[in-house]
């Protein structure tokens, strides 16, 4: 089951030999960096950068522009080699390969449809050029229309289709010739909002229905958090966290991962004891509360915490791990944000969903106690 | 309310317009017009005729010069075009490296350099290879027809290519493509239009040639231009008129080809 990993921590997070564990990853990436130009002026776009990404999954890259995201991308299609470390295809190092001999297609962010070309010979390069025989070719073909519901506009040229319909092109072109891993570098993102939903559907559609390795680069976390089966989180060069959407979302590492994902609340905080993976917390806003800690991250001294803004409930002054003073409300319709002022002068927000029954939460000024759901506090490595 | 600085709605335009149209045209159409004179003069008309066309059909020089301008253009306009090709290619289809800028200057020399230079330094040269070789052939016009279309020919296709999004390329690749199946299934469909415009520029170019062309033939090697210079330091008769018109028509046709096919698809 948990085939991804980053290097530090790889050896903890398989701890036993399980058969999943023991399968080749389909991408392996191996400790590879990548610069751009020479001595003192070089970007090092990738730095140190290991994942392992299984087969039959949906997988993103998620990070801030300039991460290197597509930079990763042009490494595993064979657009550029990396400076150092290795790529392997099941197993396969496929480093210096160029991108014709690597089982590995691109959805790229342009489209890049040959202008010259009907729809049904765009989708029909791929197999073309790997020589398999007219039948075969046509079946294909057939299929790949069927898949994206692209037959009636067959035999349009590409520029004479909207630009929805050549993004569903460019996926089945990329798709035609069956490879091994497919990679998609931020491909809604020329679409509209409407068109960019409907298109997230239709891609988790195709991963699951092909069987084929998606890899997913994207700067947008709710599109990470809706279609991934895993998400790795990239800063600068560097992949900071790999896991499911719900673990990266419920347990950052960092707080660089913590911030990047959703709202978040940071508390300052000191450590009076750990050990077992959990510690417990002198909070600065005032309370005490216990933390769960990840992996690899040293509860000593100060350090920071973070928790949902829906994790947390209010309840009556006195009660919970914290006590503030409501220092504003937004309503949102299905659930209203307030804020509350801690004794710190630190703000801390909470999610409140909104019912008929509750009532509205206590207005400005209002004096309120916080509590934590169990488990939800954590302490981040700065 | 101030209104734009507009050039149509300044006074005299219009008037200054249609003296240039007059300035430019008027001489062609009388050219054409005499063309049809049934007269020998250049002045005189004397009625409608086609004699002179006749004439300059059966005319045994002019169908020597005619071939050998045909020949000359469409090699030099092939050569100079598969040259341009690769220079463009060469140009535009690579990282930047240095010197990519002296190489485009270059390429484009034959436009900078006076043709009358050119003449003189082509005739310097090759009457240094004729007397070396002592091969007299229609190889040195052919040489230098192709020099100077080269840029001619490379503008367009450099136009194209640039135009051309490179990705597509990179898709080839991604898809299976080797260089050279990328090359031929993208690249070259792509950039054909551009080749084709090349062609056609270069070939108008070598055919009404005058000034290399003097200098560069040997005896005997008259292309159609210059045996047209020829005859006007002789006898003068609207058979120059017609020869003239011809090769006008000629011209404008394979320029407006030329538009036809560079026009960008709307
Ligand atoms: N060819 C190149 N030459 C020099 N620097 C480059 C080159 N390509 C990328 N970089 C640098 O490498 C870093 C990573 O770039 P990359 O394109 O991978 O980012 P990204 O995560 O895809 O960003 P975005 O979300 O904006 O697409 C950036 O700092 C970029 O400027
Ligand atoms: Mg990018």
């Amino acid at each position: 089951m948990d085939q991804d990993s980053i290097s530090p921590a790889r050896a903890a997070e398989t701890p036993q030999e399980t058969p999943a564990a023991q399968a080749v990853p389909a991408i392996d990436v191996l400790n590879v960096s990548k610069l751009f130009g020479e001595g003192q002026s070089a970007v090092r776009a990738l730095d140190d950068v290991s994942v392992a990404i299984g087969e039959n999954a949906f997988f993103t890259l998620l990070g801030p522009s300039g991460c290197g995201k597509t930079t990763l991308l042009r490494l595993i299609a064979g657009f550029d080699h990396p400076s150092a470390g290795q790529i392997l295809l099941r197993g396969e190092d496929i480093s210096e390969l160029p991108p014709n001999q690597r089982s590995v297609n691109t959805v790229f962010q342009s489209y890049a449809l040959f202008p010259h070309m009907t729809v049904r010979q765009n989708i029909g390069f791929g197999p073309k050029m790997l020589g398999w025989d007219k039948a075969r070719i046509d079946r294909t073909v057939t299929d790949m229309l069927a898949l994206v519901r692209m037959e009636a506009l067959a035999d349009r040229r590409t520029d004479q289709i909207s630009g929805g319909q050549q993004q569903r092109v460019a996926l089945a072109r990329a798709l035609a010739p069956r490879p091994k891993v497919l990679l998609l570098d931020e491909p809604l993102s020329a679409l509209d909002y409407k068109l960019r939903k409907e298109m997230q559907t239709e891609l988790k559609r195709l991963q699951h229905e092909t069987g084929i390795t998606f890899i997913f680069v994207t700067h947008d976390q709710e599109e990470a958090l809706t279609m991934s089966d895993r998400i790795a989180v990239m800063s600068a060069g560097r992949i900071l966290q790999i896991g499911s959407p719900r673990e990266i979302y419920l347990h950052p590492r960092e707080r660089f991962v913590a911030d990047f994902i959703g709202d978040t609340n940071f508390l300052a905080a000191e450590v009076i004891e750990a050990g077992g993976g959990m510690a417990r917390l002198r909070l600065a806003g005032g309370g005490e509360a216990e933390a769960t800690v990840p992996e690899g991250v040293a509860a000593t001294g100060r350090v920071t915490a973070s928790v949902r803004p829906e994790q947390a409930r209010l309840v009556a002054p006195g009660q919970g791990a914290l006590t503030g003073r409501v220092a504003g409300r937004v309503y949102f319709g299905t659930d209203t944000l307030v804020t509350l002022r801690l004794a710190d002068d630190s703000a801390f927000t909470l999610r409140v969903q909104n019912s008929l029954t509750d009532g509205e939460p206590p207005g400005e000024g209002a004096e309120a106690g916080i509590a934590l759901a169990p488990g939800a506090l954590q302490v981040l490595r700065d | 309310m101030a209104r734009a600085f507009e050039v149509r709605r300044q006074r005299g335009f219009v008037t200054v317009a249609i003296l240039c149209f007059i300035a430019l045209y008027a001489p062609m159409v009388t050219l054409v017009a005499y063309s049809f004179n049934a007269g020998s003069s250049l002045a005189l008309w004397e009625g409608f005729s086609l004699r002179w066309y006749g004439a300059a059909w059966e005319n045994e020089a002019v169908q020597e010069a005619t071939i050998r301008s045909v020949v000359v253009a469409v090699s030099a306009s092939v050569l100079a075009t598969a040259i341009a090709t690769m220079a463009a290619l060469g140009t535009t289809r690579v990282p930047h490296y240095r010197g990519l800028t002296a190489v485009y200057a270059l390429i484009n020399q034959p436009l900078m350099v006076p043709e009358i230079v050119t003449g003189v330094a082509l005739l310097v040269v090759f009457a240094i290879v004729k007397e070396a070789t002592g091969y007299h052939g229609l190889f040195y016009l052919i040489a230098a027809h192709t020099a100077f279309c080269i840029p001619f020919a490379y503008l367009p296709i450099r136009a194209r290519l640039q135009g051309m999004d490179s990705r597509l390329e990179a898709a080839a690749a991604d898809l299976y493509a080797s260089p050279w199946a990328a090359f031929r299934h993208v690249t070259l469909p792509l950039m054909f239009p551009g080749i084709i415009a090349g062609a056609m520029l270069a070939f108008v170019i070598s055919l009404d040639d005058v000034v290399i062309t003097e200098f560069v033939k040997s005896a005997g090697q008259d292309t159609l231009p210059t045996y047209m210079l020829g005859q006007l330091r002789r006898v003068v008769t609207p058979e120059i008129n017609a020869i003239s018109t011809v090769l006008l028509a000629i011209s404008v046709a394979i320029v407006s080809i030329f538009f036809l096919v560079t026009r960008k698809r709307t």
